[in-house]
């Protein structure tokens, strides 16, 4: 046993370790990445791990090594589970003999996602168990020990930490990584593995027949637990719970859920030993929905008479707000705190050299009046830049461009999506864009690896998640593959090429990519490669303000509202191409500063 | 009082405040203290604002509560004023003396608050502020910053310099430890000098 200062993530990697997984698959989304980030980079590994194209691929995957007898865990955010709903739904009627474990990290507030879903509701609609852990540590315990629970009932179990455990730190008690000891082997059971209607009612009736005794044994292995305290009870779950114990005062109940399905009787139970209860959890009301079904006459308050928010993230200053207009006097009180207003606002942006922002200007400079529906990924912060006019989910910037054109849209539409977004559920989209003879320009941003996460590698960085070396896919291939025929390559930071091949996209009929490619340059900075800085001629520089609106954050306003270009210039040299005076130039002064 | 003591680490993505944070929760694992802390990841962080948040013997939820912040280590000016309602009424802030733009005020004009005007405002609280890039230059590399903020921070908290400075070796890449360890101790005393003015005022 060691104790360690662990981050969420590598609490449950860890966790992981010590079950053992023997199967890892998962496609990169914050807040999930970092698991198997640290599980591609542990040597020896005695299972196999990938990064996987999207989300269905990885459960289809996983799911199979779980039919095999493996055990066998999953990675991605919310939004990633609508993706990989299809096979989830029937993997609970189909089962496993081995454990897997479907980690689906929620982000409550939407600190870096399109909304606020619930993983709970997925684990409550496909009837598997959920596990939501309110602590690190708790995520460590869970993340071992739902192996072992999903080949209890031979179910699927999806594990649900929010931003908060997956993001947040505390002191954790591990213990050792377990040998890998199982060989996967696949028993043909076509009752159990072909859903044909005939085999797929027998396997609901036996799905629903299973959910009594897991009810039971969430209450048994203490993930749903109570101390009875007094005439008034909170209950709270995932890490809600751990704001509540902070603030509770003794003579309050605290009835924790931690995992579900909930069993009704054990909470009738608990709930009907009180004059009032409030239930307090993050977005939906998923356990306060079954405290009211159980409740028989006591009051119950929480989202639904407005206590509790519905939106957003709560916090140990929240709940304590929440537990006074309750009635509930907390141990702690926190004075309201206004922030300071009128301060010029810091929102994240792309990198300076970041090769988006040259192709967004282009694009806003060809086409003026154009339609810009946009994607998932560090490019979506186009927005700025005034380049971005839809995001939805991943992929659909192809489908939107393709409606928007068979809707009759006469202005140009120019559809921007990465690498790893294309390869992730924007091809089908292209073919269907191709197909039904769409009007559009494609602009595929090829910065090689999927950025944004955490610089995961995908097919077209040429190697795997443990490093190894595969062939890059060719997305001019696929493009071409998919009934494009105008296909064609541009470097963004030659700015005249990359527009001058825009207006001959636009010239063309039909679907047109357009494939933008450098190497992100966060890559290209860990790969040594340095390309020197510019710097503004302050004779020659007019003050005229062309460069400050590019957008890059190495250029600052400086004296005399002259440009001044700093520290953080990464060599890309498109703001020299942009400067109507000639004033920006590689920078003359010693080379080999850094 | 849930007996912690909050921090908050507050900055620009990609300044180095998740292994500042890292090194004041090792130095708590150290002294066998319990620790919670959080982060910004992702979308969110890439040249935004950022902060961390650490509470020393902590043991529930990881986020400082608005108005409990003990002490506010700022790796920029603007952002220690953006968080500074972060701050309890007996806080305390070391900041560095350096402000970045944002993009945002060069793009569409928002103005920014002067130098002057920031430590005037942020001057409600006992303010120390470091000359961290200067430091970390002298120390022999401009990555150290973070170390130097944690050096001249560590008069304020209740963890032994021993302990920081065992888990600034630890944390930091092996070919740099002798400069952040240059930097941890020009950090400590430029922070000696904010002890001493604090207690002359």
């Amino acid at each position: 046993m060691r104790r360690e200062y662990l981050l969420g993530n590598e609490a449950i990697a860890r966790g992981c370790l010590e079950a053992p997984v023997d199967f890892v698959t998962g496609y990169p989304g914050t807040p999930s990445s970092e698991v198997i980030d640290i599980l591609r980079g542990i040597p020896e590994r005695g299972y196999y791990v990938e990064w996987s194209v999207n989300e269905k691929v990885a459960l289809e995957n996983a799911l199979a090594a779980a039919w095999c007898g493996l055990r066998a865990l999953v990675t991605m955010k919310h939004v990633g589970l609508n993706v990989a709903a299809d096979p989830l739904m029937t993997s609970a009627y189909t089962g496993v003999t081995g454990g897997l474990v479907i980690m689906s990290a929620d982000d409550p507030f939407a600190h870096s996602s399109q909304n606020e879903q619930d993983s709970r509701c997925y684990a409550l609609f496909a009837k598997i168990p959920c596990l939501d852990p309110s602590t690190i540590q708790e995520a460590h315990d869970m993340a071992r020990d739902a192996f072992s629970l999903s080949e209890q009932f031979g179910l699927p179990v999806i594990f649900r930490p929010t931003t908060r455990i997956c993001h947040s730190k505390g002191d954790t008690i591990t213990g050792e990584p377990a040998k890998n000891t199982r060989k996967g082997e696949f028993h043909k059971d076509p009752k159990q593995y072909v859903v044909i209607p005939a085999h797929t009612r027998v396997l609901h009736r036996k799905l629903n027949e299973k959910q009594p005794a897991v009810k039971k044994a969430l209450v048994e292995n203490g993930y749903n637990k109570a101390v009875i305290r007094g005439p008034r009870a909170v209950v709270a779950s995932g890490i809600a719970a751990a704001y509540v114990e902070e603030l509770i005062p003794d003579d309050v109940s605290l009835v924790r859920i931690g995992a579900y399905p909930v069993d009704e009787g054990w909470l009738r139970d608990q709930v009907r030993r009180h004059e009032s209860v409030l239930v307090v959890e993050e977005l939906h009301p998923v356990v306060e929905e079954i405290v009211r079904q159980v409740s028989g006459g006591v009051p119950v308050s929480g989202k639904k008479d407005g206590l509790v928010p519905w939106e957003g993230e709560l916090s140990t200053a929240s709940v304590a707000s929440i537990l006074k207009s309750f009635g509930i006097e907390p141990r702690e009180t926190y004075p309201p705190a206004v922030p300071v207003a009128d301060l010029p606002p810091r929102p994240p942006i792309l990198c300076a050299g970041c090769m988006h922002r040259p192709v967004f200007y282009a694009i806003r400079r060809v086409f003026k009046d154009g339609i810009f529906p946009s994607d998932i990924g560090c490019y979506t912060l186009g927005l700025q830049l005034g380049a971005v006019d839809t995001t939805l989910c991943m992929g659909a910037a192809v489908t939107v461009a393709s409606g928007l054109s068979h809707a009759g849209e006469k202005r140009e539409i120019v559809a921007t999506i990465g690498d790893s977004t294309f390869l992730h559920s924007g091809i089908p989209g292209l073919i269907n864009a191709v197909y039904n003879g769409a009007r559009m320009i494609l602009v595929i941003l090829d910065n090689r690896v999927t950025a944004m996460t955490g610089h995961q590698p995908n097919p077209c960085s040429g190697t795997t998640a443990t490093g190894a070396p595969s062939p890059q896919i060719s997305l001019e291939a696929v493009c071409r593959a998919c009934g494009v025929q105008w296909v064609e390559t541009v470097d963004p930071y030659d700015l005249v090429s990359t527009m001058a091949t825009l207006r001959a996209a636009a010239e063309q009929p039909g679907v047109k990519v357009v494939i933008a490619r450098q190497p992100c340059v966060i890559t290209a900075r860990r790969a040594n490669i340095r390309r020197g800085r510019f710097e503004v001629d302050r004779e020659a520089c007019t003050a005229c303000g062309v460069c400050i609106g590019f957008g890059c954050p190495a250029i600052e306003r400086g004296e005399e509202d002259k440009a001044r270009i700093t520290d953080l210039c990464s060599g890309c040299g498109v703001c020299a191409q942009i400067c109507p005076a000639g004033a920006i130039r590689k920078e003359r002064r010693k080379e080999g500063r850094r | 009082m849930s007996g912690s003591f909050d921090i908050l680490l507050v900055g620009i993505g990609g300044q180095g405040i998740i292994l500042a944070s890292n090194i004041l929760g090792e130095a708590c694992l150290a002294e066998g203290r319990s620790v919670r802390g959080a982060e910004t990841h992702g979308m969110a962080q890439r040249g935004g604002s950022v902060e961390g948040h650490i509470r020393i013997d902590g043991r529930f939820g990881p986020l400082v509560p608005p108005g409990a912040a003990r002490l506010m280590i700022a790796f920029d000016l603007l952002e220690a004023l953006r968080y500074s309602h972060f701050l309890a009424p007996d806080g305390r802030i070391v900041s560095s003396s350096s402000l970045v733009v944002p993009t945002s005020a060069s793009m569409q004009g928002a103005a920014v608050p002067d130098r002057e005007a920031i430590v005037r405002r942020l001057s409600a609280w006992p303010l120390c502020l470091v000359e961290a890039d200067r430091l970390a230059a002298e120390a022999g590399s401009p990555l150290s910053q973070n170390v130097v903020m944690i050096g001249a921070a560590s008069w304020f908290m209740p963890l032994k310099p021993e302990s920081l400075a065992g888990a600034v070796k630890r944390l930091v890449p092996p070919k740099t430890v002798a400069i952040n360890m240059k930097a941890f101790e020009l950090g400590r005393a430029a922070g000696e000098r904010c002890r001493g003015e604090a207690r002359g005022t």
